[in-house]
Parts: C-alpha cells; sequence; structure tokens
C-alpha cells in the first residue's frame, strides 16, 4: 500500500558539460530518491555550496529539466504536462530566490511580477479586484500595496524585498513553496522573522516547504524533516530532530562539528576535518563520494556507491550502517 | 498606456544624456547638423546636382560659390549636401535592416537555444567569415546597371546583419538564467512577453548602439565602393564625389575644395555618429552594467 | 597590555555624484564611519561584529589605510605601534610611503575575495617568490626554499605552490592568502569577512589556521564578519557596529553571556541553535539610510527601550566596566 506522496523524485540526474565544447561532464545531481509528504510540513535539503540542492530545487520548479528520472507531483509527471495541467502546477507550486535584488528585475517596478501573478495564475484581470487580492497578500507579509507601489527593486532593504518576494509567490494559494536559500542574504536581526513566517504559513495556512539551505542551524530550527546533500548525492534523509543530533553519516557529522557556535568555543578549534581539495573530480567517482575524506573509509567504500540502510526510521547512504 | 509610458521614458533617458554626457551632445550636434544640410538644406539647391556644366568649372570658394565649383562644373556646396543625404539614406536603410534582423535572429536564438540557435549561428558565422567587402564588390558589379539607392542600402544589409545578432544573443544568453526571468516564469508569463518585458529592456541601448555603428559600418562600404566605381555613379553621394574628383585627379590640378569637401564631410560624419555611439555606451554601462 | 592601534574619531564615507535617475548632479556622501575610537591590543583576535552597512568593512579599509575614491577620511587619526617599538601615523603617509614601508610588513589585508589578492597568471610559489624579493632581499632560488618551508609550517599541502589560484578550491585558496599575509611577520593582520564565501567546513580550516598562527607569531588580527558564531568561536574581544557606530565593546564572554546593548542583546537572541527550537525574534526595520542618518542615537528608530534622550543626543562611547564600552543612554548618566 504505497502513501500518497505530495513530489516524488525518482531517480532523477542532471549532467552538466563543460571545458571546451562542453565536453566534460559532470553530474550536479546524481541518482537522487526522494519522497515528500502530503502533509503541510517544512522538508530542508541541506548541503554546502555546489552539492546540487540548487539544480535540484529548479527542477522540482520546473525551471530546468532533469537529464534522467522523473519528477511527479501528485502523481503527474512534471515532464509530461499538459498546459491545464501546466497552469495547474504553476498555481501548486511556487518559489522564492536567495537573492531579492535579483528576484526582481531592477529595471521594472516591483508590482508588475505581483499583477502579472494575479492576473494569469488567477485569472484577476480586473485592475481593482487584483489591487485589493494583492494588497490582501502583502498584508500577510506586514506590508501593503501603498508600500509597494511605483518602486524599483533598489528602493526597498533586502529583508522588505525578500517579503515581496514571499508575497508574489503567495499569490496563488500554493501547496508547495520551494524556497531556496531565502534568508541567507538577509541580515541576521531580520532572519527570524522571516522564517517564523514561514513556520505561521505552514501551520495556519496548511503550506509545505522545500528548505534549501547550508545554514544548519536555521535548517534545525524551522524544519519537520531533513535531507543531506554531498555532491549531487542525497547521504541522509529523515526528522530533522534526529538527523542533525544523530548524526549518523560521517558528512553530516562533520558538517555539525564544523558549525562555529558560541557554545562550542573550547572544543572546536580542536576537531579538525580534512577539507575538500580539488572538487569537480569528486563527483564523477562511481563509488562512495565522500570515501576519500571520511575518517571511517573501508575497502568497499572506493568500490561501490552504498545504497540507503534504514537505522530506526533515518535513512543514511553509508557502508558504516549495512 | 504602456507604449505611452515607454516613449516618455525613451525621452527622459535622451534629455538626461543630452544634458550630461559632453560626447553625445556634440556627436548628436553635428548629426543635426548634417541632416539638416543633407534633407532640409539640399532640395533648396538653385543650380541642379545632376546635369553637368550647369556652373563655370573649377572656380575656388568665393562668395558666390561657398565650396567653390568642380570639374564637371556644379556647385561644391550644394553638390555636398545633395551628397549627405543620399549617402545618410543608404546608412539609414542599411542601419535599419541589418541592426532588426540582427535583433530578431539574436533574440530567437538565444532565447531557443538547440538546433535552431546553432542553424541561425552557423548562417550569421558564414558571412562573418566571408570578406563582406569582396562579395559586395562581386554583387554590386553583377548588378551595377540598374541599382538604386534604396538597394544599395539594402545590399550592403547582407553583410551588417550578423554583427548584432552575435551581441544582442550573447546579452539573451546571460539574461536568460538571471532569477528574474525565473520570476516571470513563474508568475505565468509566456516566453514572449519574457523576451518583451525582461529582456528587450537590457538588449534596446544596445540595439540602438548596434544601430549607430551599423550607419557608421555603411557609410564607409559605399565609400570604399564608390572609390571602386561601383557605386550609383551617376547620382550624388559622398563616395561617388570623391570617386569623381579622383577621376579628374582635382588634387593633383589644384581643384582641392572638390576633393576636401566630401572627405572632411566624411569625417565630421564619423566622428559624430561615434560619438553618439560612445555617449550612448557609456551611459548603457553606467545603468546597467 | 601592549597597544598596537590607535584609531582617535575616525569620520569618513563615501563621495558620490547622484546617480542616474536625478537629472542634477550634487554630490551625495554616504556617512560610513561615523566617529568611532579604537584601540587594539597586541597578542589578541579582535572581532567587529555587525550586519550589511553597518561600516565594518568601511572602517577596516581606513585601518589599513586603503583610500581609494569614492572613500574619503574627513577625520580622525590612527597610529600602529610596531612591536620595535616604532609609532606609524597611518593617516599621515603618503599611499607610496603606506605601499613601500607599511603594506605586508606591518600590517596585511585579507579581503573577503582571495582572489583579489591573487594574480591568475602568476603560480603560488611566485606570489611568495615577489614577496621575499621585495621585502626580504632574497633571489629566487632562496625564495622558493624559504617557501616551502614556511608552507608546510602552515600547514599546506606542498603541492600547492605549483599551482596556478584558478586550481585551487576557494577553501585553499583564501588559506593561501592567509600565508602571505603573514609571511612577513606584521603586527596587525585586518581580515575582511575571510570565510563568507566558503562552506562550513573550509571555513573550520580557515579559521583554525588564523589562530594557530595567531597563538605562535602572537600578532593581532582584526576579523570582520557579520557571522556571530565565527565570532563566537575565534576572538577574544568583540566590537560590535551598528550604523556607522560602535555601540559595545567587550571580551567575547561578556558579550555572548551578558550583552548589554539593546542592538547587541537582540542580535545574541536571534542566533539559532542547533539543540534548540524556542521561537526567536528578529528586529523590525532596517537599518538607516547613511545618506541621510537619524538624529541622536542612530539605533533608536529599532530600539525596543528608547527614551526622549536617543532622539535628541548622541550618547558616546563610556567605559561601563573595565575593558567593556557601551554607547547607549541606558549607561550613561
Amino acid at each position: 500500500m504505497s502513501e500518497n506522496f505530495m513530489l516524488q523524485i525518482i531517480d532523477v540526474s542532471k549532467v552538466f558539460g563543460y571545458g571546451f565544447l562542453g565536453r566534460i561532464k559532470f553530474p550536479a545531481v546524481d541518482h537522487v530518491f526522494l519522497n515528500i509528504e502530503d502533509k503541510p510540513k517544512i522538508f530542508t535539503i541541506a548541503g554546502e555550496s555546489g552539492c546540487g540542492k540548487t539544480t535540484l530545487a529548479r527542477m522540482i520548479l520546473g525551471i530546468i529539466e532533469p537529464s534522467s528520472g522523473t519528477l511527479l507531483y501528485r502523481n503527474k509527471n512534471l515532464q509530461k504536462l499538459s498546459s491545464k495541467d501546466k497552469l495547474w502546477f504553476l498555481k501548486e507550486v511556487q518559489g522564492v530566490f536567495q537573492d531579492p535584488y535579483d528576484t526582481f528585475n531592477p529595471l521594472k517596478r516591483v508590482e508588475t511580477y505581483l499583477f502579472e501573478a494575479a492576473r494569469n495564475l488567477l485569472g484577476l484581470k480586473n485592475h481593482e479586484e487584483a489591487s485589493k487580492y494583492i494588497d490582501d497578500t502583502l498584508k500577510l507579509m506586514g506590508l501593503s500595496l501603498k508600500d509597494v507601489k511605483g518602486k524599483y527593486p533598489r528602493e526597498f532593504s533586502g529583508g522588505e524585498l525578500q517579503r515581496v518576494s514571499i508575497a508574489r509567490a503567495l499569490i496563488s494559494k500554493p501547496k508547495l513553496m520551494v524556497v531556496d536559500e531565502p534568508v541567507s542574504m538577509i541580515d541576521a536581526s531580520m532572519r527570524m522573522n522571516i522564517l517564523n513566517m514561514f513556520k505561521d504559513l505552514r501551520d495556519n495556512d496548511e503550506i509545505s516547504f522545500i528548505y534549501i539551505t547550508h545554514d544548519l542551524a536555521t535548517a534545525y530550527y524551522i524544519s519537520d524533516d531533513m535531507a543531506i546533500m554531498y555532491r549531487g548525492v542525497i547521504v541522509e534523509t529523515g526528522p530533522a530532530e534526529r538527523v542533525l543530533i544523530e548524526r549518523h553519516h560521517p558528512y553530516t557529522k562533520a558538517l555539525i562539528d564544523a558549525l562555529p557556535e558560541y557554545v562550542k568555543r573550547s572544543e572546536w578549534l580542536i576537531k579538525k576535518t580534512k577539507p575538500p581539495g580539488m572538487e569537480i573530480k569528486e563527483f564523477v567517482i562511481p563509488y562512495c563520494k565522500y570515501a576519500h575524506l571520511c575518517q571511517f573509509k573501508m575497502h568497499i567504500c572506493t568500490q561501490k556507491r552504498p545504497p540507503m540502510f534504514d537505522v530506526n526510521g533515518v535513512k543514511v547512504s553509508c557502508w558504516l550502517y549495512q | 498606456m504602456p507604449a505611452l509610458s515607454f516613449l516618455k521614458s525613451i525621452g527622459k533617458n535622451f534629455i538626461f544624456l543630452y544634458k550630461n554626457n559632453f560626447k553625445f551632445r556634440l556627436g548628436f550636434t553635428l548629426i543635426m547638423i548634417l541632416f539638416i544640410l543633407g534633407f532640409a538644406v539640399s532640395p533648396f539647391s538653385p543650380t541642379s546636382t545632376r546635369t553637368w556644366y550647369v556652373v563655370p568649372r573649377d572656380r575656388p570658394p568665393s562668395l558666390e560659390y561657398l565650396l567653390g565649383t568642380s570639374s564637371m562644373g556644379r556647385d561644391v556646396f550644394w553638390e555636398l549636401c545633395a551628397s549627405i543625404g543620399k549617402s545618410l539614406t543608404i546608412a539609414l536603410i542599411t542601419a535599419l535592416i541589418a541592426s532588426h534582423i540582427g535583433l530578431f535572429v539574436g533574440l530567437i536564438s538565444g532565447i531557443r537555444g538547440g538546433i535552431l540557435d546553432r542553424f541561425l549561428m552557423f548562417i550569421s558565422d558564414t558571412f562573418i567569415i566571408v570578406p563582406g567587402f569582396l562579395l559586395l564588390i562581386v554583387v554590386i558589379s553583377i548588378i551595377k546597371s540598374w541599382i538604386t539607392i534604396p538597394l544599395l542600402g539594402a545590399i550592403i544589409s547582407i553583410v551588417s546583419w550578423p554583427w548584432p545578432a552575435r551581441q544582442v544573443r550573447s546579452m539573451v544568453l546571460s539574461l536568460r538564467e538571471r532569477t528574474f526571468v525565473y520570476t516571470a516564469k513563474l508568475s505565468g508569463m509566456r516566453t514572449g512577453k519574457v523576451l518583451l518585458f525582461e529582456i528587450m529592456p537590457y538588449v534596446l541601448g544596445w540595439h540602438l548602439v548596434n544601430f549607430t555603428n551599423t550607419i557608421l559600418f555603411s557609410i564607409g562600404t559605399e565609400s570604399g565602393l564608390a572609390i571602386f566605381g561601383l557605386s550609383i555613379l551617376g547620382d550624388n553621394t559622398l563616395g561617388v564625389m570623391l570617386y569623381w574628383a579622383l577621376n579628374y585627379y582635382a588634387l593633383f590640378r589644384g581643384i582641392w575644395w572638390w576633393i576636401t569637401a566630401p572627405i572632411i564631410t566624411l569625417v565630421l560624419i564619423f566622428i559624430s555618429f561615434y560619438l553618439v555611439s560612445i555617449g550612448l555606451s557609456e551611459y548603457l554601462h553606467r545603468i546597467i552594467g | 597590555m601592549e597597544l598596537v592601534l590607535r584609531a582617535v574619531n575616525l569620520k569618513g564615507g563615501y563621495s558620490l555624484k547622484s546617480s542616474y535617475a536625478s537629472a542634477s548632479q550634487h554630490e551625495i556622501y554616504v556617512d560610513a564611519v561615523s566617529g568611532v575610537s579604537l584601540e587594539l591590543l597586541r597578542n589578541e583576535i579582535f572581532g567587529i561584529a555587525g550586519e550589511s552597512g553597518c561600516g565594518k568593512s568601511t572602517l577596516i579599509k581606513m585601518l589599513y589605510g586603503y583610500l581609494e575614491p569614492p572613500l574619503v577620511l574627513k577625520d580622525g587619526s590612527i597610529y600602529l605601534y610596531t612591536k620595535e617599538g616604532k609609532e606609524i601615523p597611518i593617516t599621515s603617509l603618503t599611499k607610496e610611503q603606506l605601499k613601500k614601508d607599511v603594506f605586508w610588513r606591518h600590517v596585511s589585508y585579507i579581503p573577503q575575495s582571495s582572489m583579489n589578492v591573487l594574480n591568475p597568471t602568476m603560480r603560488i610559489r611566485d606570489h611568495f617568490a615577489e614577496m621575499l624579493k621585495l621585502h626580504a632581499g632574497m633571489n629566487k632560488e632562496e625564495a622558493y626554499k624559504e617557501a616551502e618551508k614556511y608552507v608546510e609550517h602552515m600547514g599546506l599541502p606542498k603541492d600547492v605552490l605549483a599551482a596556478f589560484p584558478h586550481q585551487l578550491s576557494g577553501g585553499m585558496r583564501q588559506r593561501v592568502v592567509i600565508s602571505l599575509a603573514l609571511l612577513m611577520k606584521p603586527d596587525l593582520i585586518l581580515a575582511d569577512e575571510p570565510t563568507s564565501a566558503l562552506d562550513v567546513i573550509n571555513q573550520q580550516a580557515v579559521l583554525t589556521m588564523l589562530r594557530d598562527s595567531q597563538e605562535s607569531f602572537k600578532n593581532t588580527v582584526v576579523i570582520v564578519s557579520h557571522d556571530m558564531g565565527v565570532h563566537g568561536v575565534i576572538t577574544h574581544r568583540i566590537a560590535v557596529m551598528y550604523a556607522g557606530r560602535i555601540m559595545e565593546i567587550g571580551r567575547t564572554e561578556e558579550i555572548f553571556e551578558d550583552p548589554l546593548h539593546p542592538y547587541t542583546q537582540a542580535l545574541i537572541k536571534a542566533l539559532p541553535r542547533l539543540g534548540d527550537k524556542a521561537q526567536r525574534r528578529g528586529l523590525s526595520g532596517h537599518p538607516p539610510d547613511l545618506k541621510n542618518p537619524p538624529p541622536g542615537c542612530r539605533f533608536r528608530p529599532r530600539c525596543p527601550s528608547y527614551g526622549s534622550q536617543c532622539r535628541e543626543e548622541t550618547p558616546s562611547l563610556i567605559e561601563v566596566k573595565p575593558g567593556r564600552y557601551v554607547e547607549c543612554w541606558l549607561y550613561s548618566t
């Protein structure tokens, strides 16, 4: 009996070519399997820059196509959507991006996107109707149409503009929001307000989130479930609390040990992990991608890529848990 | 009304550029003078500029004949005015055709990518590699007897469209990956609208620069062809003036006013359009980068 | 404790012509650093914390003496005290004098992006060789040998020397830059967001290198970072900046365990911590526009505990306990 999943990522890979004529290929996303439940939850995909999380996010949003594999949203294949379904998908799944100042065209007034979304996704062609609706949505974010009207992106502070970006995404009343590093360019003093808004939207409006980040501290703060990515592969996934506290995969352990926090002051500089060197090589190896940096490396780690092993509800891709 | 506000913003930008950029101001003023001479003043020529021996030949500049007279018996000043007009006409036709073909090809190629992109770029690269001037020499030699001013402009555009196409395409390629294009798509905007409202504002300024540069290219090409005798020798263009002056050995015979007038005018045209182009580029770099 | 740098009432900012949007061309001045006085001690790691637009990067550039337009220094003086006992008046020297005698020798500056320091056409060993030739008079052979020894001592793999900058990862490049910065054993190292562009594991390697080298050379390192976690693990003392002024200075333990200024308190309270799911609250509003700063205390518009005096007068930095400074009317008489 299969659970009805909201989103299913089945053996998805994305291969990019670079170098002369794009002949050197490397998999930014490498055979990823992931299921998001159909419940209002915040699912975090965490990893360092270059691990493939942004590429994965873009495939979920339908902005780029996978090289292989299938993405199913409510059992509909994203690559085989009819035009009616495409509109439905845009309404259901929306995104917020990292840089609020690039999210909007610097040469255009910010409100144009809000009105476009209202017109294209909800059919609100009447200006007054659309204005009222947009105003209500902005109020959810602590803003109003009066504050926003007539202004260009550079006239906003980072935090405000990001809230406008979130409001734009909320216009179609989506069920799933894919937010890619939404607070990493926002000042620390304003981050928490935005993250709290995500939590409220989950609790009050039953919206699910896929939160992409490299910051494990904020991930811990808002996540329900979590997946850790490394070099295009998911190395661990499960309830956020357990993944971050139990730290099964050696990479998860290394990430958390390296997190700078005042309370760890005395031991932080003593625990040292070998940092990655020349990175591109590590993407294409056919065995465990973390093998060369891993303190627990065994022979089998350099032979085959480990499948996901279940450790009491947390799935770990590591031969240690066979 | 979006069209009205678009025109208004162009007007605002132009006024700002004119007031604040010396190069643009100087270039634009010179261009205005040239246009006035070429189109507003030249119809009032008291003597014909196409028939021979309408005035005494080889007279130096005086109060009666401001720039002297040529060996063909024409008033050099009025001939110059007519030539400016005709040369500018050819250049404008070339620029209009070539820069817009280039814009269209660049936009389509850049936003669609894939096989269409490779096909269009293959064609454009072919025209870049094949020596344009030689191609023009061949073509015009063949149709020399029935070529007209507009047709000449159109033919030169055949070899000048690839450069704007490449430039526009590269702009589109980089703009395509900007986050706001994703935002537009997520807001339900279709590819056509994205092209028009997200990408065009960036490309438009450079389109104008391409237009200006194509004018320069066209005038230079026409003059070059004319010196080879491959222009409309019965009509007046700056290149043709040069051709006849050279053929009559004007410099050797001391009729310096007949040959210096078109040369200096050509130089002025180049400088003025170049200044406008540079001024515009500086401005675009500052606001768009 | 011995002083290594004294900055007195620094005032400076950016002098800009108006943007293209307005037709008139009058000058606009961004008051980025507005009356900052600072004393840095020998043998410490000093952190400057603050958010975007607080002026910390500008302050660092001023301390280094790197005043490239549109950055202007309007008032104030900076004195550097070398370990040989010399006093160098940074603000009175010309750029040429600074380049000749001070940069890399007594003060090193590490910018946020390491690629701004490394020459992409030169191998790493040639970077070291160039510096050793210039400042220690060595020839190429001697310099290469010295570079090999030094790089090993700093914990970098030897094959880094033969590489070009673009062949190394961002973290490795940053560590190379730090090694270069420490090569001539300067008294003061100024690092502007040294790890912001790096992932957590590389960040740990870079910060560890800074800490280890500081412990062995006993110099002074100033780290500018918006990440309070970085300050928490590595610094001895912290200065918290906001809108061009220093709001609080104290030992790291004091700042984290007993923050005095309302802004510092908000920053510490907003820090997420692994293992703690308690609701956090951030500040409302945003930092002031430094082209037009608010009167009185610049934090007043966002302060949860402001009073009437805060709008009228700007408070000054006052030593409320030995070594503990706060700029807030709550703590002044």
